[in-house]
């Protein structure tokens, strides 16, 4: 039997305001890919990851995760769906009145089926999967640095260990030396955890040490989709001029 | 592929297959939780080489059934032996982050802490405000006419109609009840007295204040505090303008202008109120009423009245802006000081009635 892809777009449309952001797009997402989503600022990027997360609704077309249509009605299903998928957001998105510790517990926690000694044992597990000291439990997020921020809403992305886990420009804002030590963890942690990743990001290095596979946003469609070697040498303008010199250095 | 975590009890050896992650596991926990409970204390072999996945949710609870040591004999994909290392490497014992303790002379303490601290923020950002307006009295040209008009405007000329409704029932309510009392006795007349004195030296400038702090105030307190969050009024200091400047002083200012306002308008709309109600209970007729109001209340208790607004917009908006400051970038503060401004603001508004009271009991009280 072959498993359905992990996300598949058919035929998305997306209006905002009478101005067209999607156009009919379509996108696939096999089990085990590194998928990079790249487009220009305002081309939609973060919509398409709200609209695979259901957070957002095309105005046309569907949407499936591992097979299932996010338009099910089916409460029960729906909330097992999302069980199997993790995001991290730009911002961290942590919740501000917890601290460290229980922003991981807290997916765990709502579960109701796991004992506490359970739920500190995978906590700290999270916390070190991302090189945290246990003794950051207790900082609110408020006291984080950006990269902690960043870490720790990793390990809460990751609590449950989702099948497929989506960033969202997830190394802005750090700086170089970081970004490159939290794409190494990205790697290690998707080699251990066997996820699929889907991820928005304009950092070529970010791109260059993660991705299996490319994605191109432009002119409200995907133009350019596949293996990274592939995509590189795609002659479009957007393309082109997005990598220009570095296209190497890429492969 | 069976993708079910299950567990079969072999003769020697006890093997698991399929999936063992949170997800799959979650429909059929209890039963597992219970079936490897029993096998808690056998020293039989593990056979987990047939299992299609584990994640670090199994790990934990195969490790704990083993309490925390590897088992003999256990057969195991490298790849799954490495998950149950990453657990192995945990501390046996985790102890739990210590509740806090609840105790009365502590939470006590605190709360006289907390209101010192707030009472030295508020005497601060008053001697601030001095400070700015002395400093606007030398440099005319830098006073924030714009915010100061625009916060008259939000504070007091979008608050007319709510404070006038609320005046006008109260007026009609206060009247009503009083005129079926005075009925009694024959004393109709005294409605004019009993609605002129309280509505304008009292009611009229407390229920204001009460209206004021719960919308202006928690408005004002939030403004400042999602400011803070969004680290807008750092970048306003980065500008190299003054945050008690352009934010605080505008807001005091416009609403110590508009209170008084708001509470002239409010008297009136409830004391037109009440003489309907009269005229309606009492048949009183509204040119008596005018004709025998201002023998009734003395003109001081309007200006008591007016004087109380001045002081109570004063107030509130201090209170309001000193907990806006004090938010912290997290939304339980966000809340927390929102609620503590409005309460704060209408005990302090109470407060300084009674006081107001006291000192003015011998001003402007009609001599019959």
């Amino acid at each position: 039997m072959k498993t359905p892809p992990v996300v598949e777009l058919c035929g998305i449309d997306t209006v905002f305001a009478g101005q067209y952001v999607h156009r009919q797009l379509d996108l696939r997402v096999e089990a085990g890919q590194i998928l990079g989503l790249l487009g220009g600022s305002g081309s939609g990027k973060t919509t398409l990851l709200r609209e695979m997360l259901g957070l957002l609704r095309p105005n046309a077309g569907k949407v499936r995760l591992f097979g299932f249509d996010l338009d099910d009605p089916d409460i029960i299903a729906q909330r097992a769906i999302r069980r199997r998928l993790g995001m991290l957001f730009q911002h961290g998105a942590l919740f501000s009145a917890l601290s460290v510790f229980d922003n991981i517990a807290f997916p765990l926690r709502e579960l109701k089926c796991l004992d506490e000694d359970w739920i500190r044992r995978l906590v700290h597990l999270k916390l070190a999967m991302v090189e945290m000291e246990a003794a950051h439990g207790r900082l609110m997020p408020a006291e984080l640095s950006g990269g902690m921020v960043k870490r720790v809403a990793l390990a809460r992305a990751l609590a449950l260990e989702p099948e497929l886990l989506l960033l969202d420009e997830p190394t802005a804002g750090l700086d170089p030396d970081r970004s490159q030590n939290f794409v190494d963890l990205l790697g290690s942690l998707q080699q251990a955890l066997g996820l699929s990743i889907i991820m928005v990001t304009h950092d070529l290095n970010t791109l260059a040490g993660l991705a299996t596979h490319v994605a191109v946003l432009a002119e409200q469609r995907i133009v350019a989709c596949g293996p990274k070697a592939e995509v590189m040498t795609v002659d479009h303008p957007f393309v082109t001029g997005f990598f220009g010199a570095d296209r190497r250095k890429l492969l | 592929m069976n993708d079910i975590p299950s567990l079969q009890v072999e003769p020697g050896k006890i093997v698991l297959s399929g999936q063992w992650t949170l997800a799959a596991m979650l429909p059929h926990l209890a039963e597992l939780q219970a079936d490897l409970e029993a096998l808690k204390q056998t020293s039989r072999q593990w056979d987990l080489s047939a299992l299609s996945r584990l994640d670090s949710a199994a790990a934990v609870l195969l490790w704990r059934v083993w309490q925390h040591a590897w088992p003999p004999g256990l057969e195991i994909l490298p790849l799954h032996r490495q998950v149950i290392e990453r657990v192995a490497v945990l501390p046996d014992e985790i102890e739990a982050p210590e509740p806090r303790s609840f105790r009365l002379i502590e939470v006590l303490g605190s709360l006289l802490l907390k209101a010192a601290v707030n009472l030295r923020g508020m005497l601060t950002l008053f001697g601030q405000l001095l400070l700015d307006l002395a400093y606007l009295f030398r440099h005319p040209d830098d006073v924030p006419w714009r915010e100061f008009t625009a916060n008259i405007y939000k504070a007091g000329a979008q608050a007319l109609p709510v404070t006038a409704l609320v005046g006008f029932l109260i007026g009609v309510t206060i009247s009503y009840l009083s005129a079926l009392q005075l009925k009694g006795f024959g004393a109709d007349l005294f409605i004019v007295n009993i609605l002129g004195i309280s509505i304008i030296r009292e009611l009229g400038p407390v229920l204001v204040a009460v209206l004021v702090a719960g919308r202006s105030g928690s408005a004002m307190t939030a403004q400042i505090g999602v400011m803070r969050v969004t680290e807008e009024i750092d970048a306003l200091s980065t500008m190299g303008i003054s945050r008690t400047l352009r934010i605080v002083l505008p807001k005091i200012l416009g609403l110590t202008a508009a209170m008084p306002l708001l509470v002239l308008w409010t008297s009136f709309v409830a004391l037109f109120g009440g003489m309907l109600a009269a005229l309606l209970q009492l048949d009183l007729s509204l040119y008596y009423f005018f004709e025998n109001l201002p023998r009734a209340v003395p003109m001081a208790n309007l200006l008591i009245g007016l004087g109380k607004g001045v002081l109570f917009g004063f107030v509130i908006a201090l209170v309001a802006c000193h907990f806006g400051l004090r938010v912290k970038p997290n939304t339980e503060s966000l809340s927390a000081n929102t609620t503590s401004a409005v309460v704060t603001a209408i005990t302090a508004v109470i407060l300084v009635d009674a006081v107001f009271a006291v000192l003015t009991r011998q001003i402007g009280m009609p001599q019959l």
